[in-house]
């Protein structure tokens, strides 16, 4: 018995100071599910800056230059998507399980089809994006949304650069953030809202629509 | 009998064996011209604030307690301040891009409003770290403004 008790002991000794001493590298590898969507259609003829100041967001028919830079992004938005359907059904663990497939998806993004001025927008879009999906994988549901907040600005500002070709519904909720209010994105036209869940589910309202 | 003399001599030589192993601290006498309070205007009373309360772990100088003297808790130590300047390094401010800036400002204000920051493990022994409802408000309308002005 006592040996057992000191096996223990020195066991826990030994983990206490293990625990202290090991270091944060808990960056997962990230398998890459979805990541395929970068080479397709690699023989377009286009040229890089024939597209500027052109979002190929406000007409029904992209070319397909825009559509290369729109699959880009699906990714994320996909994740986003997942993750906020997560928020509005108040469960941690999904938008945790998302706030890393979307952290993934961010660091598969591939800006090599934009221009110069774009790719340091979109630099510090996702540098930004990413620390708020870390966070949303590691901590409480009140705390998952305040960074839900400033992300989906974030995407929302992503998607102004590389268009989409989803079709997206911009939504605001006025309470939310001290009643400074908070903007989010659906798939679906119908209001349901990330920020309070089931305690306020229809309150929002419509922006404007993306595609 | 004899397995548990041996097992407390295992410990205590242990606890005596890693007081020589220590880490280097986190030490630096240059502020750097990134830093928050090079940036900003930041009045005398928030930047009094900042420094007894933030400084610690978010910026590369540390004034240690006592208790870093003694192992383990100079590791527990350097770990708190690593993951806290990964998070938000005062010190490199300047660095930020502006749509970081303004994330971390609104993480301050979160943090600071729901008593997360600073840690209350910090708080317990750092007593002048603890922000009286006072230093929140100061501190919270100071940070809120220059958020909206980014």
């Amino acid at each position: 018995m006592k040996k057992v008790r000191a096996t223990t002991g020195i066991l826990a000794i030994a983990m206490i100071t293990f625990t202290a001493t090991s270091c944060k590298d808990n960056k997962k590898e990230h398998d890459n599910t979805d990541g395929h969507h970068s080479q397709q259609m690699e023989e377009s003829g286009h040229m890089e800056g024939e597209n500027e100041g052109h979002s190929g967001m406000d007409h029904g028919d992209m070319d397909s230059m825009d559509k290369e830079k729109a699959m880009v992004s699906s990714p994320i938005i996909g994740h986003y998507i997942k993750l906020k359907n997560a928020l509005v059904a108040d469960s941690k663990e999904g938008a945790a399980e998302e706030g890393e497939n979307l952290l993934s998806a961010l660091n598969d993004f591939d800006q090599g089809k934009f221009t110069g001025e774009q790719q340091k927008e979109l630099r510090d879009i996702i540098e930004d994006a990413s620390e708020h999906a870390e966070h949303i994988a590691k901590s409480p549901l009140g705390h998952q949304r305040e960074h839900f907040d400033v992300l989906s600005k974030d995407v929302i500002d992503l998607i102004a650069i590389t268009g989409t070709d989803k079709t997206l519904y911009q939504d605001f909720c006025p309470m939310y953030n001290n009643n400074k209010g908070a903007q989010w994105l659906s798939e679906n036209k119908e209001i349901k809202n990330p920020y309070y869940g089931s305690k306020m589910l229809s309150c929002g309202s419509l922006e404007k629509q993306i595609n | 009998m004899k397995v548990l003399k041996i097992t407390i001599w295992a410990v205590l030589a242990l606890l005596v064996g890693i007081q020589f192993i220590r880490p280097t601290g986190n030490h630096s006498d240059l502020v750097p011209k990134t830093d928050f309070m090079k940036v900003n205007e930041v009045p005398q009373n928030v930047k009094g604030i900042l420094k007894t309360s933030c400084y610690d772990c978010h910026s590369n100088n540390t004034e240690y307690p006592w208790y870093n003297s003694i192992q383990p808790m100079a590791w527990i130590l350097e770990n708190h301040i690593e993951d806290g300047k990964e998070e938000l390094n005062f010190n490199q401010w300047g660095e930020y891009s502006s749509r970081r800036k303004n994330s971390k400002l609104k993480s301050i204000i979160n943090q600071v409003e729901d008593d997360a920051m600073p840690l209350s493990s910090y708080t317990l022994i750092h007593r002048d770290a603890k922000l009286s409802e006072a230093e929140k408000k100061t501190l919270l309308d100071w940070v809120s403004k220059l958020k909206d002005g980014l």
